[in-house]
Parts: C-alpha cells; structure tokens; sequence
C-alpha cells in the first residue's frame, strides 16, 4: 500500500508540475467558469425567478462542465512520446496510476472551484457566509464521485478517436446521482435549511463516492491493457 | 535470464508471432532483423509485458524490474526538463532516493546530456531526445535490455557511442535483445542472431565468426528472398 501511494503521489506531482508549466487547461476551464457564470448572471431575470432558486443548478453545470476540461486532460497527457506505454511498463501498480490521476484531478478540479465560487457568490449574491463550511463539504463529496468516474472514463477514451467528444456523452449519465444530491443539498443549504433535511442525499453522495471508488480502482487496470 | 516458449499471437487474421522460443543468459545480445511487419515490436512489446500474448510463456528473471525497455516513442515529457523526466521515472523504478540525483547526473554525462539537462525535452532534437531514452531505459540497471530500432535518429558519434555502451553492458553480464529492419546496425554486437518474417524465426543461431556483410547476404536470402 505504501509503495503504491508513493507512486501515485509521484505521478500526481508531475501532472501538476506539467500542469503547473503549461496553464493551458487550467486557465481554459477558469475563464470557462467565469464566462459561464456571468452569461447565467446576466441571462437571467431576476424579477422572474429569484437567483437562489437558479444558483444551486447553475453552479453545479458550471463546476460539471469545467471539470470535464480537467478529465479530457488527464490521460492527454501521456499520449506524449507515448509516456502512457511507459507507466505500464514501469514496475508500478495499475492502481498506483489510477491513483496518481485522480488525485491530479482533484487538485485541478478543486482548484477551478476555488475560483468558481467566490465569482458564483459575487454574481448571484447568494447567502454563503453562515453555510461556507458544510458547502464546501458538499462540493467535495460530489466531486470526488464524479473525478472519480470521470479519471476512469478518461483512461478508456484516451486512444479513441473523438476522446473529448465522447467523454462528457458517456460521462453524464453517470453523474446524474451525484449532481441531482449537490444540487439538492447546495439549494436546501443556501435557503438556510437544517442539513437533517437532506440526510439521504448525503449519503447518497458518500455512498456514491465509495461505490464509484471502488469500482473504478477495480477497472481501471483492465481499461488500459492493450 | 531470459526464457520465451511457444508465443503465438495475432492481431485479428495478421499473425504477429508465430511459435517463437529462445532462451538467453547474462552477456547474451539477440539481435532480430526484419522487415517492416515481421512483428518484431509486438515480440518486444509482450517481453516487456505490454501485450499478453494468445499462447506461449515468457520468463524475465528478476520479473519488470529487471526490465530497460526503449520503444518507438521516447517515454519522456515534452514540458519536462531532461533532468526532471529521469527524476520522475528513476523514482517509478525505485532508485533509492539518496541515490536519484547521483544517478541522474551520471546518465546525463555518460549520455552526453549534462550540458541540455535543465532544457525541456520539446526544445530537443530527434537525436537528443533518443539518447534521453536511452539514459531512460537505462537509469534503473537494469539485466535485461530490450531495444526496439534503438539507433534510429542518433547520429553517427551517438549511434558508436551508443553501441560502445550495449558492448559494455553485454560486457557486464546484461541481456540485451534489439529489433531493427536494418541488417548494418547491432550485427556487431550480437551474440545471436534471428531473422523474422511473418512472425516466424525463420533463423535463429550464433552469429559465430559471421561479418556484417555475410550477415546481410543471408537476412536477404531469408527474408527477401534475394
């Protein structure tokens, strides 16, 4: 177990550091992020639909379809020189790859989300300071679920043609469950609802999160074979 | 040492390898000679475990670990330096941290890469960047060496340097098997030599007092029918 984290962590740090040095995926899917809010902020009619009613949908599609950008990359990544053929060469466990991208993953998702939400705030001006911890706890648990089938379905399409038209048309339907309890949630939270209210779509999401873990660990070294 | 018996595969109705066996000890160096599509790869690729072949066994003594593998592609990153990317995999193969750095730096100046270390391997020409994948394969010392077309893009000095340090190698009880479809390159380095075609050993032997030139006469009457 040790021997596999260490090589995850290895593989983690130098997605990072590549991530770090380029800034093409990060800086596409922020300035994604603010575009997509602010297209939502101003398309809106606030004399119709009151923004705290529209806010937890918004900022779920937004976070969604930015950390889609994320996923695309991960596997992108090693199709350079082949380095892909490389890591399965290497004496390390498949888990440790798998391992190694999610964690990548999360980083970039979480970071994405960091800028996302101050901007969400700002532009729906929703109530956020008195829920600012159990929100945040929330858009963990669900994006751990999602990056984490989503770093499983990335290394399936990476050497298909169309990979980055295909992995948000398989995706989605997986993230229905986990999107449908953050929404839930972010929206019960927002209106200032006690979180015993949405119990079940917590542990839907940490349910979710193992399920999908699991499986996904479980998978990911026959999605790679040749 | 290295026992291969029976291997047989196929991609679909294009038979890759067909009933292939040898067997080689600590100074040995296979070379295999054949032309495009013999499947001189796909032998190299299920050696280093990428394709598990339909029949047949394969034996590494030591198991991946023991393994240097050079493919067609580097297996380096293009936004990493030289430096960072046998970094990154000498850790993969569990140099002993204390030992990394050391191990790097000897690579780089053996490799005649000292002075390009901190450069990204993108600025790099096709000549550097295989000699990077050479210092690669080489980085975790291993005992068996499987080169595939190892001389492509190195030039004149590079490609005698190149085969100086396999003699080396050999010299020091390493098994090196190379594949290439150019009969002038590594006869003087085999030990043994095999010619393939369709798959098949159509020769497999010694190569005994043979020269370059006798060596290709026969690879023609084998293989090309010439």
């Amino acid at each position: 177990m040790g021997e596999t984290l260490r090589h995850a962590w290895t593989l983690a740090r130098k997605d990072l550091v590549l991530e770090f040095r380029t800034r093409t995926a990060i800086l596409s899917a922020v300035v994604f992020t603010a575009l997509v809010l602010m297209v939502f902020n101003f398309g809106r009619d606030p004399s119709a639909v009151a923004a705290i009613d529209l806010a937890p949908s918004i900022l779920w599609v937004t976070f969604t379809f930015a950390a889609m950008l994320a996923l695309n990359r991960a596997f992108q990544l090693e199709l350079d020189n082949q380095a892909l053929e490389g890591l399965l060469v290497a004496p390390i466990s498949r888990t440790s790859i798998y391992w190694g991208k999610l964690a990548a993953n999360l980083v970039f998702v979480a970071v994405v989300e960091a800028v996302g939400l101050p901007l969400f705030v700002l532009f729906f001006n929703v109530p956020v300071a008195d829920v600012l911890g159990p929100l945040v706890g929330v858009i963990a648990l669900a994006t751990v679920g999602f990056v984490a089938v989503g770093t499983l379905f990335s290394a399936m399409l990476v050497r298909t043609r169309f990979a980055e038209l295909m992995l948000p048309v398989l995706l989605l339907p997986f993230l229905i469950p986990p999107l449908m309890g953050a929404v839930q949630v972010t929206a019960r939270l927002l209106a200032a609802r006690p979180l015993s209210e949405v119990a079940g779509w917590l542990r839907l999401l940490a349910a979710y999160d193992v399920v999908f873990l699991t499986l996904a660990t479980l998978l990911f070294p026959h999605t790679v074979e040749q | 040492m290295l026992r291969v018996e029976g291997l047989r595969h196929a991609f679909g109705r294009v038979r890759a390898l067909d009933d292939i066996s040898f067997h080689l000890t600590p100074g040995q160096t296979l070379a295999i000679f054949g032309p495009n599509g013999a499947g001189k790869t796909t032998l190299l690729k299920v050696l280093v475990g990428l394709i598990r072949p339909q029949a047949g066994t394969t034996h590494v003594e030591g198991g991946p670990r023991a393994v240097g593998w050079m493919g067609h592609q580097a297996h380096l990153y293009g936004h990493l330096t030289v430096r960072e990317n046998l970094l990154f995999w000498a850790a993969l193969y569990d140099v002993p941290a204390p030992l990394r750095r050391a191990r790097v730096d000897e690579a780089l100046r053996r490799h005649g890469l000292a002075d390009r270390a901190d450069e990204p391997v993108r600025a790099l020409s096709r000549g550097l960047v295989q000699r990077a994948a050479i210092a690669r394969a080489l980085l975790h010392e291993p005992r068996v060496l499987l080169l595939d077309e190892p001389f492509t893009g190195l030039d004149l000095a590079a490609a005698a340097e190149f085969r100086r340090l396999l003699a080396q190698l050999a010299g020091a009880g390493r098994i090196v098997v190379l594949a290439t479809h150019n009969v002038d390159e590594g006869v003087e380095l085999a030990t043994d030599i095999a010619f393939q075609q369709g798959g098949r050993f159509v020769s497999l032997g010694p190569r005994g007092g043979r020269t370059a030139g006798a060596v290709a006469e026969e690879y023609r009457r084998a293989v090309a029918g010439g």
